[in-house]
């Protein structure tokens, strides 16, 4: 089975949150309450969560004229976020149940009925992706519409897109294509044309769900150089494990004073 | 001195945290790095004290052991968001996960711990009870420090980078909190060997912190600051006043000795609270995910011109 994955093209993404919504019915993903007005230019979702698996984000940023008579210019960045599904797992690694796992697509998934919500996973996500739904108890993310590639159709998000920016496809293939859409912006002169989580690298090992963005990773909300945490993991343990040495013979050696000192 | 501190210069999502802030209480989760270190530390001591003939102090201990570890499966249960399937922990063993690795152990600490304090409450088995005791005090050490990289493992920016000092900074405190359980419960006749451990935890205690609070770039601000900063100031006031108190007086004043106990016990909780606060800071505001992130980045990108560099310098070399 080949590795399945998303690439999100946020070069020609309109804001039209069709993604968040396709995903919240499909899905069947209950509501945060009544609608939250952030102020924060279109976006009122804010930040994926447990009830948010896709987050269309809005970055308004000023452009200064290059003629002083003129005003200053606004760009507008607009690009649907999702869980990366990492080649690294955190999230899969920490998760002491086996609810999280990796599926025959090579993406991350969470087993809802094993689930016992520790949290573990919340606090090793690089991302922030993953949270609790606090009414319930365990946690949620982004199965790439798990059901739906099981039976050869493509996630919801990635079908209600109307322009292309949502792509879901074979990674290999998804990634030739991203670097040929990126070499084309950069011949039309846009030099901020990046891509993000595409390489296998990278401190992730590369994700399941990568972008073409149009600014620096931060500006969107993402980690510049996310590193997964289990990689420090066998020298965290060897420290660990000193450490207890050092606790067992230590407090053995206070036993090594003989009797009858001061106050015995 | 935080108003004084340049403040990096750094792009967010309208200053939205990149990452999401632990789901764990802190009366639970910080609770539990202290009993689950007092428990362990507690087990050792417990062993040592019934080995050199300290019957009192080993009891004490044992209970206490027992005690603290039984809060700690209380807490580690309740903290869960579906309770009811606490069991799961242990349904896989996995050692990429330090919460499936520290459920084990304290599966297999646990009984012992109970065996230990029982055996020696009811006078029961008493071969099998020391020996309980002497497994207890192995897997306590397990215990006792484990629980760093339980937390260290995680993106949490204080933690993870304090992930070399953690280990050191628990197993102190570890042992201040059995040294005072010791003093505050046992009679003064038995104490002198958690009176040494009570120094001897101390030092080793403050002196992780100190490497801990100044090795850990960016991400060590938040040891210093809010209300991490002052738990952790106030934590070093009462493990190096209570440390001192055991060294000085706990041998002499039975009062003395059980306020210095208590001190140790305040402290190491304190450091516990206090760790726990600087992480979940350090995801609250994103500067301590991007900025360090950035830098690094910064750096690879040095390394990769300096390295091109150098490929161009030796190819031209070997051209001529």
């Amino acid at each position: 089975m080949p590795r399945m994955g998303f690439f999100t093209d946020t070069s020609v993404c309109i804001g039209c949150k069709a993604c968040e919504v396709a995903c919240k019915e499909w899905n069947a993903i209950p509501s945060d309450g009544a609608l939250d007005l952030t102020g924060e230019s279109f976006d009122n979702t804010s930040e994926l969560g447990a009830n948010s698996w896709r987050h269309v984000a809005f970055i308004e940023k000023s452009v200064p004229s290059q003629d002083a008579s003129a005003p200053d210019g606004v760009r507008w960045l607009m690009a649907s976020d999702v869980c990366k599904h990492c080649t690294h797992a955190a999230c899969l690694d920490v998760c002491p149940t086996g609810a999280l796992f990796r599926t025959e697509f090579d993406t991350v998934v969470v087993q809802q009925d094993v689930c016992n919500g520790c949290g573990y996973c919340v606090s090793a996500c690089p991302y922030g992706v993953i949270d609790q739904r606090k009414d319930d108890g365990r946690v949620f993310k982004c199965t790439m519409c798990y059901d739906r590639i099981g039976v050869g159709q493509e996630p919801a998000c990635a079908k209600a897109c109307p322009t292309k920016s949502i792509q879901f496809g074979e990674l290999d293939d998804l990634r030739a294509r991203a670097q040929e859409r990126v070499d084309a912006l950069h011949e039309q002169g846009l030099a901020d044309a990046r891509l993000y989580g595409d390489s296998p690298d990278d401190g992730v090992g590369g994700t399941g769900a990568f972008f073409l963005l149009m600014d620096e990773p931060e500006t969107y909300g993402l980690p510049p150089d996310p590193v997964v945490c289990s990689r420090d993991l066998p020298q965290m343990w060897r420290q660990a494990a000193i450490a207890a040495g050092t606790l067992l013979a230590g407090l053995a050696a206070t036993f090594l004073g003989r009797r009858g000192q001061r106050g015995e | 001195m935080s108003k004084h501190r340049h403040e990096p210069e750094f792009t967010s999502y309208y200053g939205r945290p990149v990452l999401k802030e632990p789901t764990w209480e802190p009366a639970d989760i910080a609770g539990y790095l202290f009993t689950g270190g007092l428990a362990g530390a507690s087990s050792i001591l417990a062993a040592g004290a019934q080995f050199t003939g300290r019957p009192a102090l080993a009891r004490s201990l044992k209970l206490g052991a027992l005690g603290a570890i039984t809060a700690s499966a209380a807490a580690l249960i309740h903290d869960l968001g579906k309770p009811s399937r606490f069991y799961n922990m242990l349904r896989v063993a996995k050692p990429s996960s330090p919460m499936s690795m520290g459920s084990w152990l304290l599966a297999g600490y646990g009984p012992l711990a109970g065996a230990s304090a029982l055996s020696d409450l009811t006078g029961v088995l008493p071969a099998a009870g020391r020996t309980a005791s002497v497994g207890a005090g192995v897997l306590g050490a397990g215990v006792a420090s484990y629980t760093s990289v339980l937390i260290a493992d995680t993106a949490v920016p204080a933690w993870h980078a304090a992930r070399h000092h953690l280990p050191f900074v628990f197993v102190g405190s570890a042992a201040t909190a059995a040294a005072g359980l010791g003093l505050l419960t046992a009679p003064t006749g038995e104490t002198g060997p958690v009176r040494r451990a009570a120094v001897a935890g101390a030092a080793v205690e403050l002196a992780a912190s100190n490497a801990m609070e100044h090795g850990t770039g960016l991400a060590g601000e938040t040891f210093h600051d809010g209300t991490a900063g002052r738990l952790l100031r106030a934590a070093k006031a009462c493990t190096a006043a209570g440390a001192v108190g055991a060294a000085v007086l706990g041998g002499r004043s039975r009062l003395a000795a059980a306020v210095s106990g208590l001190a140790l016990l305040a402290g190491s909780a304190l450091t516990r609270f206090g760790i726990f606060e600087a992480g979940r800071a350090s995801t609250k505001d994103p500067k301590y995910t991007v900025v360090p992130q950035r830098e690094r980045l910064a750096e690879k990108d040095s390394a990769a011109r300096c390295d091109s560099l150098v490929a161009g310098l030796a190819r031209g070399a070997g051209d001529q």
